[in-house]
């Protein structure tokens, strides 16, 4: 695909863009969908213009890590998968993949977001193991909020497995009644510096013309758990507190979205 | 005998609700979503584009390679570790070869055509359901293609022959099951993908590829009406 990266930055320096959209505003639609997988304790499709991605959370009971023995555990993985864009290949997670699941999984396991200390079953033997994974559909940009959101949906979503009190087998077909025990709700915004003019929710195309990105888990409360700058260009101390004002406001707007889906 | 009401209540000849879906990953030159009960493929064209590494380009001809991947939540037990094994390759090999008979690429020498197949949840036959979705994506990318290719399992479960087995009926176990995915041409009739495991007579065999036959075009109509639906005419 061919990218006009100069109309892309000199659009920005006049507060316009290629999609007739302002800088900070999102793509229509964004429509976020749970339960789109029977065989995942909890799952959600999310998708963001073009953009689409699904999000699945699996629960296994096996014996906490020795330094945490009265926790469970969490882990995300993203796969960028050949069937969502020419620029991806078969094979194991790249360092793109790697970055994003590692950003999710900081923004979530920073926040606190689950209690891990209730995923305890018993000390020292059992605990609850929490697995988001993530795959793209089709990536047309914006994957860090996309799959954030996505991550948070599933896990807002997901339902305790049946299991035996007499084997202490799952059984995976049953779900009980019980969510996870979620303590907080941390939401990924992205924001992009182009031209140094600031962005949000670019497209794929979009993407291929900024100088630096900021990424900003933050909870309800403004609280934040985690960021991540990427892209070449720097940024000062006083561009970096206009991304976190912007990330902040658009988490606001997200979060009105994800609520729709749990009405 | 005693299967005398499948589990889920069906016909013996009955299949499960279906849907199909033109055009679900925009970024791909062809793609297509097929479900089939509770299973789910989402397929992806893109090609022709050259063959690398190059040494697989054929300079005769283009070259079908499938991919199919169950996402790691889409089992009905513990989470798949994500990533290639065994059984991904074998069904990606058939999935090729039961697509190949359909497909002309004698247009575009060196090149290959990549079709991915992915599963967000699955409920047995998965290569049936990546088979159907697959065909649709190739012709949706307007790949050269001499017929369509729809696909669904048949089998044998305690002495009744049934279509479109799911998993509950794949793990029956108060008497004999076979399970035979099959792929089939609409307008030639002719086999394309044959696998089965289990156990069964000749004769019920026989009953079970007329059975395939018959309820293929059913899948055939729902392809062919889902491609319509996005090329109307």
């Amino acid at each position: 695909m061919i990218v006009n990266k100069t109309l892309i930055r000199e659009l920005a320096k006049q507060g316009k863009r290629i999609n007739m959209r302002s800088l900070t505003e999102y793509r229509k639609p964004i429509t976020i969908e749970t339960n789109i997988s029977w065989t995942a304790e909890g799952s959600a499709k999310v998708q963001i213009g073009q953009t689409v991605v699904l999000a699945g959370v699996k629960l296994a009971i096996e014996k906490p890590y020795n330094d945490t023995p009265s926790e469970g555990g969490i882990m995300v993985n993203a796969e960028l998968v050949p069937l969502s864009s020419s620029e991806y290949e078969p094979g194991p997670p790249g360092p793109k993949a790697v970055e994003l699941a590692r950003v999710t999984d900081r923004g979530i396991r920073e926040a606190k977001a689950v209690d891990m200390k209730k995923l305890c079953i018993k000390s020292g033997e059992k605990a609850w193991f929490v697995t988001i994974d993530l795959i793209t559909i089709n990536d047309d940009g914006n994957l860090f909020d996309a799959v954030g959101l996505a991550a948070l949906a599933a896990l807002k979503a997901a339902r305790f497995p049946v299991v035996d009190q007499k084997t202490g087998a799952i059984d995976y077909k049953q779900k009980t009644e019980e969510p996870l025990p979620l303590l907080k709700e941390p939401l990924p915004v992205t924001i992009y510096k182009v031209n140094n003019e600031l962005l949000v929710d670019p497209t794929w195309e979009e993407e291929n013309a900024y100088e630096a990105r900021l990424t900003v888990s933050a909870d309800k409360d403004g609280t934040i758990s985690a960021l991540q700058k990427g892209g070449e260009g720097p940024l000062t101390i006083s561009e970096v507190a206009k991304m976190v004002d912007l990330a902040l406001e658009k988490a606001e707007f997200l979060r009105v979205e994800l609520d729709k889906a749990f009405e | 005998m005693t299967y005398k009401k499948r589990l889920d209540g069906r016909a013996f000849n009955e299949l499960r609700s279906m849907e199909a879906k033109v055009g679900v990953v925009p970024n791909a030159c062809g793609s297509a979503s097929f479900r089939m009960g509770k299973t789910w493929a989402i397929a992806a064209v893109y090609g022709p584009k050259e063959m690398i590494p190059r040494f697989l380009a054929d300079p005769t001809t283009g070259v079908l390679r499938c991919h199919y991947n169950m996402m790691p939540f889409s089992g009905s037990g513990e989470r798949i570790r994500p990533g290639s094994n065994r059984r991904s390759q074998e069904i990606a090999l058939v999935m090729t070869k039961a697509l190949e008979p359909v497909v002309d690429l004698s247009e575009f020498p060196n090149s290959v055509v990549d079709v991915y197949v992915e599963l967000p949840q699955t409920d047995a036959g998965t290569r049936c359901a990546a088979i159907s979705a697959a065909s649709m994506a190739l012709a949706d990318a307007g790949i050269p293609m001499k017929d369509m290719v729809s696909s669904v399992a048949v089998g044998q479960v305690d002495g009744m022959v049934v279509a479109d087995l799911n998993y509950n009926e794949e793990a029956y176990e108060e008497g004999a099951v076979s399970d035979i995915p099959v792929a089939m041409t609409h307008n030639t009739k002719a086999i394309t993908l044959l696998q089965m495991d289990g156990e069964i007579s000749k004769e019920d065999l026989l009953k079970a590829l007329e059975l395939a036959r018959e309820v293929t075009e059913q899948i055939y109509e729902l392809q062919k009406k889902a491609l319509k639906e996005k090329f109307p005419k």
